[in-house]
């Protein structure tokens, strides 16, 4: 049993962790808020205390902004969709028996580990370049057009490249749910008849609910706030101008701090948002 | 009991399974090859495979021209020193929370998990101030600060997860032949809490490694980590595929390689106990 003298150790014990991201959540938070009720723009000398909710305003009702949460939504989404169906596919393919599994587990997980900056770059300049990417060259040699990647359909692009970085997360948690499946009960719905799709829309897929709701929280939360993908290949530009990067350009490029600090607090509402879900599931799971 | 496979189904899903994973593994090997190539090989049409002159000169070429490996030993200060201060703040935090667990344990456990959703960009601006402020942009002392607080609710929760698998009995056993609490964590809790400590430490060395959003920010020369170096390739354009791979290799071996060692853990430091 835990005695008082323990109880109060325990608290000194936790009390550096809280302080420090207490201090970390707070004190830049509530300076963001402050600035976001100011017209503060340092390039023009322009400092003035209160605006109200000008910035917000402003903000919101700025064409940029409703582009910005429509390109963060088909990004997001996009990345979702593809990660999410590919992962429940690779995850139910890495399960079965075949030769050489941990290899292929490790070379499916591969582009997990790799820097954003650097994925970002290799795709751009050597698969997506339209003059010597290999995906140019691919095309020559199939008799089309060489397309160019981030000047045509940058959006789609950019989901490629960060679904290929997040593929394997979503199918490495996937295959560790798939693998606590019981394997007996899909047995007896093998040797009852079910064919091979109720199997998976009936077994699989109700088993798999649970992870795959993780998945998409957890990568939402991630996603949302891409950054380096964005700033190596496009910079914002041609419709791929994400919030976070919005923002981004708003306090660091044009140094509009107000403008850009109440573009980061509807940031942080809309990530919260999203969190207080996953917060629950986490939660629940501690409880057991 | 097991289900039979024949062999026919076994060889079907071998030649699917590595088709797909050297397809999902081809931009990394890709980038690996062309690291050995001349730059006029790199852009050669058609583009060759294996058959082309390999050669050491990009990686040294890179080395010469901008100093790789001081972008390197950026990127293990930071990556290493943001880790090692996280668990020197998170082990007893963790330990506390997995065996004195109190009424709001897990309020503060979810609460520090909620930070860690907070987006950077809206604490963005903030931050620059203080570091310009404080004199400390572009330093050692920042970055690790920085990484340090991103990763602390990914340190703890692992930590917290790992020691609540440790059976609470042997504590008893401990505290009955008179251990203080310092004997308790010092002999008896840690070497069996080594293995989760490690594992920890490991994954989120990988994390502070590619770290791109605070790293690109708040550096410009002397605290600047390998994803700042990768990233100024981004604006020249020309003949430099070459050593655009050579750089990008060296950037992301030491991380594949401590990754592999690290996949299990993977699922259960960010899923934060969510997936088992």
């Amino acid at each position: 049993m835990a005695t008082q003298h323990s109880k109060s150790a325990a608290r000194v014990m936790i009390s550096p962790a809280v302080i420090f991201l207490l201090g970390w959540m707070i004190v830049p938070l509530v300076m963001t808020i402050y600035f976001s009720f100011l017209d503060y723009r340092p390039l023009r000398g322009v400092k003035e205390c209160c605006v109200g909710f000008q910035n917000y305003e402003r903000f919101v009702t700025s064409s940029s902004f409703t582009e910005s949460v429509i390109t963060t939504l088909i990004m997001v989404g996009g990345i979702l969709l593809i990660t999410v169906i590919g992962g429940i596919l690779l995850a139910l393919l890495l399960d079965q028996p075949f030769w050489g599994q941990g290899i292929v587990r490790i070379l499916v997980i591969a582009p997990f580990f790799v820097m954003p900056t650097v994925s970002a770059l290799v795709w751009k300049n050597m698969f997506m370049n339209p003059v010597n990417g290999l995906f140019a060259y691919l095309f020559k040699f199939l008799g089309l057009e060489p397309f160019d990647f981030l000047t045509q359909a940058p959006l789609f692009s950019i989901i490629l490249i960060v679904s290929w970085q997040w593929l394997p997360f979503a199918t490495l948690i996937l295959l560790t749910a798939t693998q606590s499946l019981d394997s007996e009960q899909l047995e007896a719905a093998e040797m009852d008849g079910a064919p091979v799709l109720s199997r998976f829309f009936y077994i699989i897929l109700p088993h798999l609910a649970r992870a795959i709701t993780v998945v998409i929280l957890i990568q939402t939360i991630f996603l949302l706030s891409i950054f380096a993908e964005i700033f190596v290949t496009t910079n914002g530009a041609f419709g791929t101008r994400t919030l976070t990067y919005l923002v981004y350009q708003r306090v660091l490029e044009s140094q509009n701090i107000g403008l850009g600090s109440a573009g980061g607090i509807i940031a942080v509402i809309l990530a919260n948002i999203i969190a207080i879900f996953l917060m629950r599931i986490v939660g629940k799971n501690l409880d057991r | 009991m097991a289900r039979a496979v024949t062999t026919r189904r076994k060889t079907i899903t071998t030649i699917v399974a590595w088709a797909i994973g050297i397809l999902i593994f081809f931009p990394i090997l890709w980038t690996i090859l062309t690291s050995f190539k001349t730059e006029a090989e790199a852009i050669a049409d058609p583009p060759s495979f294996l058959f082309f002159n390999w050669t050491l000169e990009n990686y040294t070429l890179v080395q010469e021209r901008s100093n790789y490996f001081r972008f390197l030993m950026n990127s293990v200060i930071l990556s290493v020193g943001s880790t090692l201060l996280g668990i020197i703040i998170a082990v007893p935090a963790a330990w506390a929370m997995a065996f004195v667990p109190g009424r709001r344990t897990k309020d503060v456990l979810l609460w520090m998990l909620s930070t860690k959703m907070l987006p950077a960009v809206g604490v963005l601006f903030p931050i620059v101030l203080i570091a310009r402020t404080l004199n400390i942009y572009d330093s050692y002392i920042l970055l690790i600060m920085v990484l340090m607080l991103i990763n602390l609710p990914i340190i703890v929760w692992m930590l917290y997860t790992y020691f609540r698998e440790i059976p609470g009995e042997i504590l008893e056993a401990a505290r009955m032949d008179g251990a203080g609490m310092r004997e308790e964590i010092l002999h008896v809790l840690t070497p069996m809490a080594l293995p989760g400590i490690a594992s920890t430490v490991l994954l989120n060395i990988i994390l502070a490694w590619n770290e791109a959003f605070w790293t690109l920010n708040l550096t410009t020369v002397k605290a600047a980590p390998l994803t700042a170096f990768i990233a100024s390739y981004s604006s020249p354009e020309g003949l430099f595929y070459a050593k655009l791979s050579a750089a990008s290799t060296m950037a992301i071996a030491p991380i594949l390689i401590l990754g592999w060692f690290s996949q299990k853990q993977l699922v259960r430091g960010l899923t934060f106990g969510a997936v088992k």
